[in-house]
């Protein structure tokens, strides 16, 4: 489940030591995310209640969405600051096509949401793999220049649930066994992105890129155009995203999703994908946003002052980084150990 | 040694005709564009409101610059001002004479800047990762010492001094300091050891070590000086507008990196002028001041400010790389000892973010 990242060609014994150390991530994160629903459950047993799973499922749907995006573009050591305002562009574009055309079958207003996303991830990634501009420069200007463009379009005018069909609300709450649509959406696309990052060519080859893009490229791994795909795929996830919160929430302005991009960093970091690229998994990141989410639930529920917050989302990204340097540290003492076992 | 130099000379015409004074010029025709096209703009009146708005980002633009120019990166500082702020509030609420809490708040930016300073070098953690921790963290702290409370009633002399201007006239009192901070960094950054020691290890850490260089040691006093500013900041915040809130320069770290950019610092480390720095900062706010004058919206800016950012790398890499395909065309030049020109430099591959991560 939680396999990636595997260095290809390393020596057995070292191969089977990083397995068990990113399992060990993933079981970290879910012993963790275990006891906080225990104690949080023994504190208030209705935070097991249908409807707060729902809560707790629809707003991690969001996170996990971009979630996987980031994942794909941080593994190819690169950074989407963007994905916030391409979500926020997405979902006053897709409702303002539904205001004005009732009409609308829901599917083609969503693929209108998608397009916008897909163009707005083209931009980043034909400015980051053919620009080489820096992927930390590039989509911190197009989160100005996108959510500019949202303020611009908007004119300090919002969307209200009442201009938008009913069928289109109704897709934002509808349920299938209980379990919201949103969320089996983004648990779809989950599947789809990890089975290409763990299986397919291209993911793979992202792997190889964020580890060392020199070395992929004199084994001549097309980078550009791989980078590219990357980026196309986080703008459309997020311009998914965008379909969503305005299904969602029903009201869209122009602040939608403002900021929501640091949340999304936070998950994937804390989901164990290493910041400068080469490892992690799409898996770790999706539990590092249902980790999130649950805590900001729980804390209400545990009588924590809601203000404690963001300081406890900040203080889980310290310790989840300085967990995985530690954990790093330890392999690679115990990988020259091996290597040269005479010494002890 | 003396190759070095010979080197570097030829590079400095180069290096003024570079993105720095592009943007020192920009800047210029900003400025004169913008009053002679809006009323307003060039009022002695509204110079010195651009220069108390201008004053946070500018300060916070220089320790940011030597911290990118190292080759690392502070996301937190706008958190940690919001936290020196929430910090005053409470201290003045609590019955301290400002005289007390103006360094006690300077102190506390600087601790929380050994505490990044710590987790980047002693850790060896990415900076990117631990000051985006750290920006949740210190703002959270700042919600959990404030809440959405305000305080609100700071003494006046230290308010009216904040916002007032050197014997009445247009030249506000913050303006002397400001300089003087400025030059401070500039000689820093440009006329000392330390200054060609954070360029080396911005270009390559492992070989500034080699050379004798305290990296480690070097970083986290970049970090610490970074954070202690932010605290000067946050009082100058809080006696601006004369209120401690949690959400103090929310987001300001986006325009203060952007700044630093426009100004023509490499994301990657080794090169960027203070100099360059200063006018991104002036450009951005004076824009920012002229489009509002002039009632043009602050989408526009936003649109504006970041095209300009990614222009400013772009542009330096498209010309580069059209450069070399039209130099291949013609015949090569026989091989000389003279340096690669510039464009070859920035056409070959640009170097990885980070180091760190290959060191064992």
């Amino acid at each position: 489940m939680t396999v990636a990242g595997r260095p290809p060609e390393r020596e057995r014994g070292g191969a089977a030591l990083l397995d068990a150390v990113l399992r060990f991530r993933a079981l970290g994160l879910l012993v963790a995310l275990v006891l906080l629903v225990a104690v949080t459950w023994l504190a208030n047993s209705r935070f097991l209640s249908a409807q707060s799973i729902r809560d707790i499922l629809l707003a991690t749907a969001l996170t996990l969405l971009l979630a996987c995006g980031m994942t794909m573009v941080v593994v190819g050591r690169g950074i989407d600051l963007s994905v916030a305002s391409v979500l926020g562009l997405s979902a006053f574009g897709t409702a303002t096509v539904l205001a004005d055309h009732p009409g609308l079958p829901v599917p083609l207003a969503a693929l209108v949401g998608l397009a916008i996303g897909a163009a707005c991830g083209t931009v980043n990634g034909l400015v980051i793999a053919y620009g080489r501009v820096p992927a930390l420069v590039a989509t911190l200007g197009t989160l100005y220049v996108f959510r500019g463009l949202v303020y611009f379009l908007a004119g300090g005018s919002r969307i209200s649930a009442g201009e938008l069909p009913r069928g289109f609300l109704d897709f934002g709450t509808a349920r299938v066994l209980g379990v919201p649509w949103l969320f089996l959406i983004a648990v779809a696309v989950l599947l789809a992105v990890g089975e290409f990052l763990r299986r397919h060519r291209a993911g793979r080859d992202l792997y190889a890129i964020g580890s060392h893009e020199e070395a992929a490229r004199l084994a001549g791994l097309p980078i550009p155009s791989r980078l590219l795909l990357a980026y196309v795929v986080s703008g459309t996830l997020a311009g998914l995203g965008g379909v969503l919160y305005a299904a969602r929430y029903g009201t869209v302005d122009a602040s939608a999703g403002y900021g929501m991009e640091l949340d999304i960093v936070a998950a994937v970091v804390v989901g164990g994908v290493a910041i400068f690229g080469g490892s992690g998994s799409v898996y770790g990141a999706a539990l590092g946003a249902l980790l999130l989410t649950v805590i900001n639930n729980a804390l209400p529920v545990l009588g924590v002052d809601p203000f404690w917050q963001r300081a406890v989302v900040g203080a889980l990204i310290i310790a989840a980084i300085a967990l995985d340097r530690l954990v790093a540290l330890r392999v690679a003492a115990s990988l020259r150990g091996r290597d040269d076992a005479h010494v002890h | 040694m003396s190759t070095e130099n010979a080197a570097r000379w030829p590079r400095l015409p180069r290096r003024l005709a570079g993105w720095d004074a592009a943007v020192v010029a920009l800047t210029v025709l900003t400025l004169l564009v913008a009053s002679g096209a809006v009323d307003e703009f060039g009022t002695t009146r509204n110079a010195t409101f651009l220069i108390l708005d201008l004053a946070p980002v500018l300060l916070l633009a220089l320790p940011m610059t030597l911290i990118v120019v190292s080759g690392e990166i502070d996301l937190s500082v706008a958190s940690t001002v919001g936290l020196t702020s929430a910090l005053m509030g409470e201290l003045w609420a609590g019955g301290l004479p400002l005289e007390t809490i103006v360094p006690l708040a300077v102190l506390a930016g600087a601790v929380l800047g050994a505490f990044n300073g710590l987790l980047v070098t002693v850790l060896g953690l990415p900076s990117l990762a631990v000051t985006i921790g750290t920006l949740a963290l210190y703002r959270g702290l700042a919600y959990v010492l404030l809440g959405d409370t305000a305080v609100a009633d700071f003494a006046r002399d230290y308010t009216r001094w904040a916002n007032g201007s050197l014997g009445g006239g247009w030249v506000p009192n913050v303006v002397p300091p400001i300089l003087l901070l400025v030059v401070a960094f500039a000689l820093a950054l440009h006329a000392t050891p330390v200054g060609r020691a954070i360029f080396a290890m911005g270009a390559n850490d492992t070989a500034a070590a080699f050379a004798g260089i305290p990296v480690e040691r070097t970083k986290f006093l970049l970090y610490v000086v970074s954070g202690a500013v932010a605290g000067l900041v946050g009082v100058y915040w809080t006696l601006r507008y004369s209120t401690a809130r949690a959400d103090n320069a929310e987001g300001l770290e986006l325009t203060v990196v952007a700044a630093v950019l426009l100004g023509g610092v490499s994301i990657y480390g080794g090169r960027g002028t203070l100099l360059g720095v200063v006018a991104g900062v002036v450009l951005l706010t004076s824009l920012q001041n002229a489009l509002r004058l002039a009632k043009v919206s602050a989408d526009a800016l936003t649109v504006i400010t970041g095209t300009l950012l990614i222009l400013s790398v772009l542009l330096p890499n498209v010309s580069a790389a059209l450069g070399a395909r039209l130099r291949r065309r013609t015949p090569a030049p026989p091989p000389s000892p003279s340096p690669p020109t510039p464009a070859a430099r920035t056409a070959v591959p640009l170097p990885e973010p980070t180091r760190r991560d290959g060191r064992p």
